[in-house]
């Protein structure tokens, strides 16, 4: 761990978020409310990397988690009034319980069935969305009266705090002895089994902390956006996204996802004059670069490391 | 040793059975460990031995019966409880966390089963330090996996299962891919894993291979046990040579001059396989005359399903593989077996949903309507019980049905070379007869050339006209099978 601080991938983070942060100094709104969303994006992709990269598990469904932990924050505050901060906690809270409740059933079961498990769990949260439209204003979409703030300054460092927060523990965690079991549980679960270690209690508390990560980045998230909506939070499509940026960024690298998250929201929108071939050629760069470098943006610079 | 004989068991294994749908793998197996004893498992592929070891271990649930770890029983329990009562295992495969020091793998093994462990202890990075220099891996504790010879990647397996310090510690196949060199200094590690008072269970194909370094040995053939002893009782026991051995032997063997082809249909020469860092093949040669029966005989592991493997073009090789004077290098693997050199591999690989016809009619695709009705017919004479089960689904069928239909399938194919590979795996006896009829009734009605690649040699031998023995990646024997019992069959036990 003490190695970390002086290693040369912390500098390069410690350099990122510094020039990050002075970004609202010289660059537009319009740079700032992209980047914002992308930070949020890029929890989104590293809770999902700790779940993919570390313990194995392929979850088709990150947007469950974050749709659950969104709605939660937007509906309780349209409903009730409680003040932001409180219905993001609520938001989190209701993720974590509600990846809990699939996870423990979800991970009994062996291969591409958890997978296929979670991808439902989407498609009943968006149908769930529809339904009580009264509740969650269905295909409209639910307007949130309140927001943390209407600066975009704000908005952006509350952004990248919360990103350069979460990529911290998450990395930490990752690299702890923790993250080392759960690294070797996705990797050999027998073997894990027989060196005494309890592979469903490991992968149980990886998929809570994914859970949490992502509730909590999707309560922020509809808090900036002032709406709800399936499009934004809850839709297949999204979470393609996010599983793309983490794949992109590299996998068992947790940073890489963010960068890949960030990259991914970027370009699309730098390509948005060229209408819906924008779409076209960032999936083609991903296709690129998984097949091509399937370690991703720093996967592929990390394994070379590994090697000297 | 001597203190073994006094002590009391460490772990007692009793009516050990295990069963998979239908299949008894293991059938009401019984044996003792003592501390500080070495016991091997020994058995030939599909004898259950590995399985045995599994529910020992708690990765495979027994459906049946004890074992008691000083007293207490721990039948039942899922793999990660059994390891922290005391039990450490020497996996064959190693996987290691190829992004951190060998330090840090041996690290993981001491870790507590715990979410709160967030930072590592400086009192365990010490033990691992300790553990690495005892296995031999202290010059390379700070490289990375990937950078590691294979030999060091299975000294850290040796590490990891011992980290815990268990007073039980089960080896599979200790000295597999390993140089004669390196099998000397893994004793070794295994003797003194031994002297330190642990009870060590060895789990392999033969009594040969470990026969220096057990105190006892339990054999055991279809699930059960044959005869526990010391390693050259047990290599004397007429039951145990009768299942490696076979008993008298009648062979039929043709020489090699009577065969018309001055050089020979298949040549195999100086093929040399690795597979990542461990080496499969080492330079090995043979040759097939046209219309010959070539038996491979080697144990598990030894080579033989790698050899095939090469000859139908799956792998990359050094050496030549020349068919009627041509290399086959480069050749698709689809071209070779359309081209009539077919295998019939030792997973069988049916389709396991289609029906038994529809598993023939595949391997006849090529036929023209009427030919393949002709090649059906022949078949269904040849093996008759599948005529009986055409419209049957494959993954209903017994093993030995399916073994059968994945030769008729292969034999669709109108093969000029027929290759084996391991057909008698996990039959019983009386099914081996019938397969055993067939493959005489092909020797002598059709002109098929086969190389059939079998560990038992009851199998192998009478049939064939030439032998070659595989051992350690080598051809270590080649003759006629009249000759092998006495030549090469020691080594073979």
């Amino acid at each position: 761990m003490g190695s970390f601080f002086k290693s040369r991938l912390f500098f390069i983070s410690l350099g990122a978020v510094i020039i990050a942060s002075t970004l609202p100094l010289y660059v537009s709104g319009y740079v700032l409310g992209l980047l914002t969303v992308a930070y949020y994006f890029g929890v989104f992709a590293m809770s999902w990397d700790l779940l993919f990269g570390f313990a194995g598990e392929v979850n088709f469904g990150p947007t469950f988690l974050i749709g659950v932990g969104a709605y939660t924050a937007g509906i309780v505050n349209a409903q009730y009034g409680l003040s932001p901060y409180i219905c993001i906690v609520l938001g989190a809270a209701a993720a974590v319980i509600a990846g809990f409740v699939l996870a423990l059933p979800a991970l009994r079961v062996r291969g591409p069935y958890f997978g296929l498990t979670t991808l439902v769990a989407v498609l009943m949260l968006q149908n769930f969305v529809v339904v009580f439209a009264d509740l969650t204003g269905g295909e409209i979409g639910l307007t949130i009266p309140d927001v943390i703030t209407i600066d975009s300054h704000a908005n952006y460092w509350i952004a990248l705090g919360f990103m350069t927060i979460s990529a911290a523990i998450l990395y930490g965690l990752a690299q702890s002895p923790v993250g080392l079991v759960l690294q070797a549980s996705g990797q050999d679960a027998v073997q894990a089994g027989a060196l005494g270690f309890n592979i469903v209690k490991h992968k149980l508390a990886a998929f809570v902390v994914s859970a949490f990560f992502s509730g909590l980045s999707g309560a922020l998230l509809v808090f900036y956006f002032g709406t709800a909506s399936v499009g934004t939070v809850v839709d297949i499509a999204v979470g393609v996204n996010v599983i793309v940026a983490a794949v992109l960024g590299g996998r068992r690298t947790v940073l890489g996802a963010a960068l890949g998250a960030i990259f991914l929201i970027v370009a699309g929108e730098f390509l948005r004059p060229t209408g819906e071939l924008a779409t076209f050629i960032v999936s083609a760069v991903a296709l690129l670069v998984v097949l091509f470098f399937p370690g991703g943006f720093l996967g592929a610079a990390l394994s070379r490391e590994a090697r000297q | 040793m001597t203190s073994a004989a006094t002590n009391a068991p460490i772990l007692e294994v009793r009516g050990l059975t295990k069963r998979f749908g239908g299949l008894t793998a293991v059938k009401n197996l019984n044996f003792d460990l003592r501390p500080g004893e070495i016991f091997g498992l020994i058995g030939p592929n599909g004898s259950g031995k590995s399985t045995a070891m599994k529910s020992v271990m708690g990765i495979e649930r027994p459906t049946a019966g004890e074992v008691k770890l000083e007293g207490e029983n721990l039948a039942g329990l899922p793999a990660h409880k059994i390891a922290r009562k005391g039990f450490g295992m020497v996996f064959q495969h190693s996987r290691p966390l190829n992004r951190q020091t060998v330090l840090e793998n041996i690290m993981v093994a001491l870790l507590p089963d715990s979410l709160l462990m967030l930072f590592p202890d400086k009192a365990l990075l010490d033990r691992a330090k300790q553990i690495a220099e005892r296995v031999g891996l202290g010059a390379v504790m700070d490289r990375r996996p990937p950078t590691l010879p294979f030999a060091d990647l299975r000294r850290l397996e040796l590490a990891k299962a011992i980290a815990r310090d268990p007073k039980v510690v089960l080896v599979d196949e200790p000295f597999a891919g390993l140089t004669l060199a390196e099998v000397g200094t893994f004793s070794e590690l295994i003797r003194s894993f031994r002297d330190e008072g642990r009870a060590v269970m060895l789990v392999d194909h033969n009594v040969k291979s470990v026969a220096a370094l057990v105190d006892r040995v339990l054999a055991m053939y279809l699930g059960e046990e044959i005869v526990t002893g010391k390693a050259e009782d047990v290599m004397r026991n007429e039951t145990v040579r009768r299942v490696y051995l076979g008993g008298t032997l009648e062979t039929s063997a043709r020489p090699e001059t009577s065969f018309k082809d001055k050089v020979p249909l298949l040549q195999v020469e100086n093929i040399s396989v690795h597979y990542g860092k461990a080496q499969a093949l080492d330079n090995v040669s043979i040759h097939v005359h046209q219309g010959e029966f070539v038996s491979v005989v080697g144990l598990n592991g030894a080579g033989k399903t790698t050899l095939f493997n090469t000859i139908s073009g799956f792998l990359p090789y050094t050496g030549e593989i020349i068919r009627d004077g041509e290399k086959l290098r480069g050749t698709s693997p689809a071209k070779i077996a359309r081209s009539g050199l077919v295998q019939c591999p030792e997973t069988r690989e049916l389709f396991g949903e289609m029906s038994v016809r529809e598993n023939l009619d595949l391997g006849g695709q090529h036929l023209a309507d009427g030919e393949r009705d002709k090649q059906i017919a022949w078949l269904f004479d040849l093996f008759p019980i599948l005529k009986e089960r055409q419209g049957q689904m494959a993954q209903t069928l017994s093993g030995g049905e399916q073994q059968m239909l994945a030769i008729g399938r292969a034999l669709m194919m109108q093969p000029k070379i027929l290759i084996l590979d391991e057909p008698t795996l996990g039959l019983a006896p009386v099914i081996l007869e019938l397969l055993s009829k067939a493959l005489e009734k092909m020797r002598q009605t059709t002109p098929i050339t086969v190389l059939l690649g079998e560990q038992n040699v009851t199998f192998a031998l009478p049939h064939a006209d030439r032998v070659y023995v595989l051992e350690h990646a080598r051809i270590v024997w080649e003759g006629d099978p009249g000759r092998f019992a006495a030549e090469a069959g020691e080594g073979y036990l």
